[in-house]
């Protein structure tokens, strides 16, 4: 598929093609402006492609309808580099969040909740603002808080960025523990130290195209 | 849980600025309470202009020196008219007394006119008293004919100025709705931004449009309503005020104004306040939320 923003004098994404199967590991890797973070807007269905197709759990959503894309949305997970969570509610709060505005009630929130919280190791924490966690807790809430619906897919956009090496080891152990309940798990970083410990498939991005694909990568 | 949810919102919405939904919601007020005053008067003159025209006569003055056969030539001619209704024929001691009655508050007046000083006349109401023109036209040059009035085209004039306080009304409040609107769509713009972060969760983990939409929507929804409330108050309050209070003594001129007749168009109100509230917070969004 190919991805040319209005303005752009190259397009973000050239004719790139890739695919990934049900429970995969994957980064995308590159520097920045490569085009990765389209990759995910594609798959969120928040960009759609000037040329090709763009297939999500088995239905082509290029052209979805955008009054489709709420209830498209609930079957990913998303994870972001400044965490996103809403500063004036707790941990859990900010979990049940996610789940009663797509129309659970409190008693499935009371339910599934405290045993995400726990997944992710903030047992114990639940009460706690925001700003009174660190940021590795922080950004454990944000990949609860994309857990919960137990979605089909992870995207992770740069989900260590703004940690330290220590805890971004264990917010990658905690993704790893997810991708083996069977969720696939799709990660944009520049990261070399993680991508070469975790040694799964690595897809490098440059100007916009695939320049290498492999199974058991590192960062190059 | 979503209902409750949705309402707590909405009067979060509403006190979080609480100042512009203040501003907002007395917009909205003077807006509706415009439109409602001259839903009224339009009901008003209709009614008037039923009761008037329906009496009114069109009078066909003779001249002094007027002969007897001209004077049943123009009977003849008035009763096969087809325009024509009703003949009188006042003669000049009818014009008299009738005269005498109109001024007894001024005798001086009454004494100072003899009988035979009054016009003998015709006294027609017409099929459709708007033909009086055709009438006129028609029998202006007839012999023995001195002057034709209408009593429609002084009646013309009252209603003129009726319809033109109506016009005016309206326009105060599509003007008053235009300042509303933008409050409105201010108001909406604020709440949508002090809430952006909630707004971009629910976006991401797919909470559906209407559900992120509704808590502002129903926001300018209640604040149309309670807008049209208070132009209800107004309403109400002008009716009890000016109708029934220092405008009393044009009772027999004006029909009355009914509570029937406001809360006939209290829903009128409540429509125009809700549903433009309503259109204008959803396009805002639209914009401004890209749901």
């Amino acid at each position: 598929m190919t991805k040319t923003y209005p303005k752009a004098s190259r397009p973000s994404l050239d004719n790139v093609s890739v695919s990934i199967e049900k429970g995969e590991f994957v980064f995308f890797i590159g520097p920045s402006g490569s085009g990765k973070s389209t990759i995910i807007k594609m798959l969120l269905h928040e960009v759609a492609p000037n040329k090709g197709r763009v297939v999500v759990n088995g239905k082509d959503v290029t052209s979805m309808r955008s009054w489709k894309r709420p209830h498209f949305r609930r079957s990913i997970g998303c994870v972001f580099q400044d965490f996103r969570l809403l500063p004036n509610r707790t941990a859990y709060e900010n979990v049940a969040f996610a789940l009663e505005v797509i129309g659970k009630t409190k008693a499935v929130a009371r339910r599934v909740v405290p045993e995400v919280l726990e997944l992710v190791g903030l047992g114990g924490k639940e009460h706690r603002y925001p700003h009174e966690l660190s940021g590795g807790e922080q950004q454990r809430v944000a990949v609860a808080r994309a857990f919960v619906n137990r979605p089909l897919i992870l995207l992770a956009d740069e989900p260590t960025g703004n940690l330290d090496p220590d805890t971004s080891i264990e917010i990658m152990r905690l993704l790893d523990r997810i991708n083996r309940t069977g969720t696939t798990v799709v990660m944009v970083t520049h990261d070399s130290n993680i991508v070469n410990q975790m040694r799964r498939r690595v897809v490098e991005i440059e100007s916009g195209r695939i320049v290498r694909d492999q199974a058991r990568g590192v960062y190059g | 849980m979503r209902v409750k949810y949705v309402l707590s919102e909405v009067l979060v919405g509403l006190w979080r600025n609480v100042t512009m939904s203040i501003a907002m919601i007395i917009t909205m007020a003077v807006s509706l309470t415009m439109l409602g005053a001259s839903g009224l008067m339009y009901r008003q003159v209709d009614d008037m202009k039923d009761l008037y025209y329906k009496n009114i006569e069109v009078s066909i003055f003779l001249t002094q020196e007027v002969t007897e056969q001209e004077r049943t030539d123009l009977q003849t001619k008035l009763d096969s008219d087809p325009l024509v209704k009703d003949v009188l024929y006042v003669n000049k001691d009818e014009a008299y007394k009738r005269f005498k009655e109109m001024y007894q508050d001024a005798p001086d007046l009454v004494n100072a006119v003899k009988p035979d000083q009054l016009p003998e006349a015709f006294r027609l109401k017409l099929n459709n008293p708007e033909q009086y023109k055709n009438v006129y036209d028609q029998y202006k040059d007839t012999a023995g004919v001195e002057e034709i009035i209408d009593q429609s085209r002084l009646l013309d004039k009252i209603f003129n100025i009726l319809t033109s306080i109506q016009n005016i009304a309206l326009a105060a409040a599509i003007v008053m709705a235009i300042a509303a609107l933008l409050l409105v769509a201010n108001t909406i713009q604020v709440a949508a931004y002090s809430k952006r972060r909630e707004v971009a969760v629910m976006k991401l983990v797919g909470a559906s449009n209407w559900f992120i939409q509704a808590p502002f929507v129903l926001e300018a929804v209640v604040a149309g309503l309670i807008g049209s409330l208070l132009g209800l108050v107004a309403l109400v309050a002008a009716k009890y005020l000016l109708f029934d209070g220092s405008l009393s003594a044009l009772q027999g001129l004006l029909s009355p104004i009914t509570w029937g007749d406001i809360l006939f168009i209290f829903p009128l109100m409540a429509g125009v306040g809700g549903l433009v509230s309503a259109g204008t917070a959803w396009i805002t969004l639209r914009f401004y939320l890209r749901v």
